[in-house]
């Protein structure tokens, strides 16, 4: 599907929601082992047992080479992936706050 | 991209937890979030172009706030210091406008300005809900979220834009979701009318640590809301953490500032014997400092809290300057130093600061100063060691041109502030037939101290040289500053006007 940074992205097997951070063009991203819509439509589908670790609220995920990032704006059950590879958690910057 | 992501991921996250207190009252996430939805479709329903808020803080700026870019209307908080002709002409720049004012300025609004005029408490009555439906808050990327006005202390105030990918940029990028712990609290003590009052409403809602309001700033009541409401966290203008050190030192009581863990600074420039006088008066405490401007959506380079202890009495001269420098960049920024021909300057060469990155807008109503690549001229002047901490030196247009020699006042004011008798000091150029602009310093003694102009003088010969010697030195009660700490430079100049 056509990724862009902004667009918000749904499960369609699952309650993730995410919004793209990084990521441009056409790539095969899925969540629970399913393509990733614009909108919902219809019942959800069945997870895939093989992407089912779940998603976490607010954490970034994004791909080995850093080319996709994504921000979970809505756990669910599945799991992110690009290419049927899982997405890592982005490890936190921890600044200090500032304001 | 829309701001409203913020609060709507705290509300769905933690509803009930509080996200902020004023006067006592708490509110939730989950309150917040449903008032900003009812106040969404008001602004919708009124047709008003830009959302406006005019008064000191309050739970109806956040409201505002959130209501407006779930409304897809850029959000326009006014300055409640101006007079009223400088407020309608700042008002008739947001026409149509929705606008909320606690104020007596409300009264002289100009007919017609208003789709919707009402008081923060009547706005809150208004969209008070507890629950939170659906609401599609626009997305279009290039739509402004926020929009401020510069002081304009050189001529109309500036409509600086800050649009929602920008502001979210910052957020996200510099901040973990949810990442405080539910006892943690910050006081806002600034305006919401500045970057700064903004930076803290979102940041603070996207960590989800709780807000505590303290819209006038007082050193006394400071000190008793991080008393009275465990606040763990702070950010202060320079003149503001100036008065509480100043407060605390007169009444010789020790503050009660038990839960506190982090205090931010920035806005200005910290004067480093309040650094280090708070760095002794708070041991316990992470100082950051941070700089950044309207244009940058808030921080765009920060010394921590390790570097503020590493630095502090450190006997590398090197180490221990960098209590003066305001950090490195964040992770998420570049910034370069220029030269005047544009070539980008080595460590330790003074230049121009410029800066890059998705939360940079360096952009006004009708004009964007970022360059084709994206970068933005802070008008700064600095320079990067070889660290890369990066120092500044003045704002580029207060440059005082001297025979073709270019002096910023920053050099001299420092010298002339390490004399002991020295409270204060303010360099400017004035004009001169001899060399087009000569120096004048405005200086404020400590009290009952006698100083000689001869003495200045020869201070600054011994320390620099002679095309740096203030060739006019007033002696003055205080300089002038903004309420928020700004120094005035016009006015400075205008002491020697006669």
């Amino acid at each position: 599907m056509q990724l862009k940074a902004g667009t918000k992205l749904h499960s369609s097997v699952c309650d993730t929601d995410v919004m793209v951070i990084k990521g441009s063009g056409d790539v095969a991203l899925t969540c629970g082992g399913a393509e990733m819509v614009t909108a919902r439509t219809g019942a959800p589908g069945q997870i895939d047992p093989g992407f089912a670790s779940g998603t976490a609220m607010g954490k970034r995920y994004q791909t080995d080479d850093g080319s996709v990032e994504l921000l979970c704006i809505k756990p669910g059950k599945g799991t992110l992936a690009v290419n049927g590879v899982a997405l890592e958690i982005k490890a936190a910057k921890a600044l200090p706050s500032s304001d | 991209m829309n701001i409203s992501l913020v609060l709507q991921m705290a509300a769905d996250t933690f509803p009930d937890r509080i996200a902020l207190t004023h006067n006592g009252v708490h509110y939730s996430y989950g309150r917040l979030y449903a008032s900003a939805q009812a106040a969404a479709a008001r602004i919708v329903e009124s047709g008003a172009a830009y959302v406006s808020y005019l008064g000191e803080s309050s739970p109806a700026t956040v409201v505002a706030l959130f209501g407006a870019a779930m409304a897809g209307k850029p959000f326009a908080p006014l300055n409640y210091r101006l007079t009223v002709p400088e407020t309608n002409r700042l008002i008739e720049r947001l026409f149509p406008v929705f606008l909320i004012t606690d104020l007596d300025k409300a009264a002289s609004v100009p007919d017609g300005a208003a789709r919707v005029l009402m008081t923060g408490p009547e706005f809150l009555a208004a969209t008070a809900s507890e629950e939170p439906g659906e609401w599609d808050a626009p997305q279009d990327e290039e739509g402004v979220a926020v929009q401020l006005f510069t002081s304009g202390t050189t001529g109309e105030p500036k409509a600086a834009l800050l649009r929602h990918q920008n502001l979210l940029g910052y957020v996200l990028g510099t901040i973990d979701f949810a990442s405080a712990e539910e006892d943690e609290a910050t006081l806002v003590s600034v305006p919401p009318y500045h970057i700064a009052g903004i930076s803290a409403i979102l940041s603070s809602i996207y960590a989800m640590r709780r807000i505590v309001q303290l819209p006038q700033f007082t050193p006394a009541e400071w000190l008793k809301q991080c008393c009275d409401q465990s606040v763990t966290n702070a950010f202060v203008v320079p003149t503001m953490l100036t008065r509480i050190i100043a407060h605390i030192d007169e009444t010789n009581e020790q503050p009660n500032l038990q839960a506190l863990r982090a205090l931010a600074f920035g806005g200005g420039k910290m004067p480093l014997p309040v650094v280090e006088r708070a760095l002794t008066l708070f041991p316990e405490v992470a100082f950051a400092n941070a700089y950044g401007l309207t244009e940058t959506s808030s921080t765009i380079a920060l010394l921590g809290p390790e570097d503020h202890r590493e630095a502090h009495n450190h006997p590398d001269p090197l180490v221990a300057r960098r209590l003066d420098s305001v950090g490195k960049p964040l992770p998420t920024v570049e910034v370069e130093i220029r030269g005047e021909d544009g070539s980008v300057l080595g460590p330790n060469e003074l230049g121009e600061v410029f800066v890059r990155g998705p939360q940079v807008s360096g952009e006004y109503q009708g004009r964007k100063l970022t360059d084709d690549d994206g970068w933005f001229p802070t008008r700064d002047s600095g320079f990067i060691d070889d660290h890369g901490f990066l120092f500044l030196a003045g704002r580029i247009d207060d440059v005082i041109v001297r025979g073709g020699e270019n002096i910023s006042p920053g050099e001299v004011e420092k010298v002339l502030r390490s004399h002991d008798g020295v409270e204060d000091v303010a360099v400017v150029g004035v004009p001169s037939v001899e060399w087009g602009e000569t120096l004048a310093a405005a200086v404020v003694l400590k009290p009952a101290v006698t100083v000689t102009e001869q003495e200045l003088q020869d201070l600054v010969r011994k320390q620099l040289r002679s095309s740096r010697v203030p060739e006019h030195i007033r002696f003055v009660d205080a300089l002038p500053y903004n309420e928020m700490g700004k120094l005035l430079r016009r006015n400075v100049k205008a002491i020697f006007a006669d």
